[in-house]
């Protein structure tokens, strides 16, 4: 109660009304959860295809796109009245995709397949499938749009696609079961976090040559369950946070000289995360616990604690109605 | 650190023009056996097991390997019971030194001891037993299958965490139930819980039809116990203790709560996708078996991968030394011991149904890795061979 009343205190003032919301997918209950940013409670559950895995909005925010894995289908939603408007062809088992900065292509990872398929969400027609890796899981694509990754998870590999041509150009090895990829930097590093390598790879993307490796240490935490996986930067990208899988931490690292400051301790098996507009505060999904942390990004602090479905699985923002992106 | 580095750049570069290629051929050689026959008919020996699991990990293989030059062929042969095993691995190991064996250990041994197999990687995915990890422990003979001792010591650490100490045994005759029980007498002691009966199961009547006649009689004499153990690898007896005994105990072991390598309720950790691809190429739900030669088949891919070598000593060097580890779908990276060649891996405790946990359990702890918690670790192995050339 005490500590409600601080954390009003503390959250209430610093924010003015209509501060959008979280959106986060529930693996196990076929469902999403909207978290109100400005009260950080749950404020819609919406009904979804089968195993909602990762999510991500158009850039006007006025469609939702969310991988329905086990439906193999890539569901267009209107985040409005939550109705499902229609299905893209997505190829099986979608598990994540990114959207390409035309706003139009969505590449998509098919975990089951070894394939990557790009399809046009405006035609709503599969535009290339292109081979990867065993398991393909993680997505990015540079800020440029010109190169699309996407990370095979039993291949151990970073696969490059030249968006031109929708072809590779090149494979780069990384650590044992990579899970997540992001361009950084104004796209000039990609960085490839490895769940049981335990490791990020950071790679020049000029030369697509490793330059750094970001290793992770919690004391009184085995090394074998400091899993990373999702992970984001700060708006001025001096900062990381790196959800550590069933360590049930999120690593602090310095994106320049890839250190890491701090470990802070969140819900169980932390999977990815998103912040708010201003990046103040972070929201993991902690797919275990069925819950999402939500972090203060200054303070380095869990604030609090958000009951949502089960297994929360990806997270992302949306902001309030009339609010700029 | 310096040389991994150049070689990964190496391979990236070969990964554009796919030039110099690897060629890693790997046999998978089967020594087939009797299966005795067991009171129940429900149960299947697939014909095909093991040979299924090296099949996927070959494909799971030539998936990275396509886009590094590495090109994967495995030769799959089975010797008929009373074949000439040791003709066919000498055929096998003249056309390259990676062999998959899916034989009885004296079999296993005396491939491991030919003269050609000596500078060869031999993987064992099917025996079992502590005699081929310790004092008859050879250099050139990998372990993919858990040791029995790994996995009761699975087991006595769940009755450790629950508190079940008191335990009660019945035990069939057979060799490999007699091998079972006496890992699971290790696994107590060295846990310190108490076996406070053990009774010998007698294998004389078709209790199909009677067992709610004689296994409350023959489990009646037995004094107090938390949990019934039964070792009874062979599927015979055991399921009908369930339900039937004289007192309402879980069964454990063979039958009831199993510490098994791999089972179709595996699906946590990315389990589900292995499951289905496997699924999706045999027809049927991956076995221990399968999984231990799927498993040799990657741990060969991730050090060709990380060396660039198709050279039996130089990945055996690798998958020993401290920079290998493998995805094995268990939550943990699958490593190999430098002191026994036993693939550390977590054990999962199964019923039909679910995981009910997976082995090492939270608080059994290791300076090294939790993972050696189970079976034979460093300081009591009785194997010498691993230690001048590891």
């Amino acid at each position: 109660m005490r500590y409600a009343a601080i954390l009003a205190l503390l959250v209430t003032p610093a924010f003015a009304q209509g501060q959008g919301e979280i959106w986060v997918t529930n693996e196990k209950d076929d469902t999403l959860s909207v978290i109100d940013v400005a009260t950080l409670e749950v404020v819609r559950t919406i009904p979804t295809g089968e195993r909602p895995r990762g999510l991500t909005f158009s850039h006007d925010f006025s469609r939702l796109y969310i991988c329905a894995s086990d439906s193999d289908a890539v569901q267009v939603m209107d985040p409005e009245t939550g109705e499902i408007l229609h299905d893209l062809p997505s190829g099986e088992d979608p598990e994540q995709f990114v959207l390409h900065p035309d706003d139009r292509r969505l590449y998509i990872a098919n975990e089951d397949d070894a394939i990557t398929t790009v399809v046009d969400t405006e035609t709503r027609s599969v535009i290339a499938q292109i081979d990867v890796g065993i398991e393909p899981e993680g997505m990015a694509v540079s800020p440029d749009g010109r190169i699309a990754i996407t990370t095979s998870e039993t291949t151990n590999m970073a696969h490059w696609i030249d968006t031109e041509t929708e072809v590779l150009f090149a494979n780069t090895l990384v650590d044992a079961r990579p899970r997540h990829a992001e361009f950084v930097k104004d796209g000039t590093e990609l960085w490839v976090s490895a769940e049981i390598g335990g490791t990020i790879s950071v790679f020049d993307v000029a030369t697509q040559a490793e330059k750094a490796k970001i290793r992770f240490e919690i004391a009184g935490i085995h090394p074998d369950r400091i899993q990373p996986v999702g992970f984001e930067l700060t708006v001025d990208e001096s900062t990381a946070f790196v959800a550590l899988g069933p360590s049930n931490h999120v690593a602090v690292v310095d994106a320049e000289t890839w250190e890491v400051e701090d470990y802070i301790l969140v819900g169980r098996r932390v999977w990815h995360m998103a912040f708010n507009a201003d990046r103040s505060l972070l929201f993991t999904t902690n797919g275990v616990s069925g819950d999402v942390t939500v972090i203060d990004v200054a303070r380095r602090e869990a604030l609090k604690t958000i009951k949502v479905g089960r297994f929360p699985w990806g997270a992302a923002f949306r902001p309030a109605p009339g609010d700029p992106a | 650190m310096l040389r991994q580095a150049t070689s990964i750049v190496m391979l990236g570069l070969w990964a554009g023009a796919a030039q110099a290629a690897i060629e890693v051929p790997v046999t998978w050689l089967r020594q087939e056996v009797a299966h005795p026959p067991v009171l129940s008919n429900l149960d299947e020996i697939p014909q095909d097991e093991g040979r299924a699991g090296a099949e996927l990990g070959r494909d799971d293989n030539a998936t990275t390997g396509r886009f590094l030059g590495q090109d994967y062929a495995l030769e799959t042969v089975s010797v008929p019971e009373g074949g000439d095993f040791e003709a066919a691995a000498r055929a096998a190991l003249a056309r390259g030194g990676l062999l998959i064996l899916d034989a009885p250990e004296d079999a296993v041994l005396a491939v491991a001891d030919m003269a050609e197999a000596q500078g060869a990687l031999l993987f064992n995915a099917a025996a079992p037993g502590a005699r081929l990890r310790s004092a008859d422990c050879r250099a050139n003979l990998l372990h993919t299958l858990p040791s029995t001792a790994m996995r009761t010591d699975a087991l006595a650490q769940f009755l450790v965490q629950r508190r079940w100490d008191d335990l009660a045994l019945i035990a069939g005759q057979r060799p490999e139930d007699i091998d079972y029980a006496e890992a699971l007498r290790g696994s107590l002691a060295k846990f310190g819980l108490k076996l406070r009966a053990e009774r010998d199961w007698l294998d004389d009547a078709d209790i199909r039809r009677n067992a709610g006649q004689e296994v409350p009689v023959f489990t009646q004499a037995l004094p107090d116990h938390d949990v019934l153990l039964v070792a009874d690898e062979a599927g015979d007896f055991a399921r009908y203790i369930a339900y039937n005994a004289w007192t309402p105990r879980p069964l454990a072991g063979s039958e009831g709560l199993r510490p098994v390598a791999w089972a179709p309720v595996v699906e946590a950790w990315g389990a589900a996708q292995l499951q289905s691809r496997f699924e999706e190429m045999a027809g049927r739900a991956m076995r221990p078996r399968d999984y231990a030669a799927w498993a040799g088949m990657r741990a060969i891919g991730e050090a060709v991968t990380r060396t660039g070598s198709a050279d039996p000593e130089v990945l055996r060097d690798f998958i020993l030394g401290p920079d290998f580890e493998l995805g094995g779908f268990l939550g943990a990276p699958l490593s190999f011991r430098s002191w026994d060649g036993q693939m550390r891996q977590p054990i999962p405790l199964v019923t039909e149904r679910a995981v009910v946990a997976t082995a090492p359990l939270e608080g059994f702890l290791h300076p090294v890795s939790e993972m050696d918690t189970l079976g034979t670790d460093a300081p009591e192995t009785l194997c010498a061979a691993f230690e001048e050339r590891s």
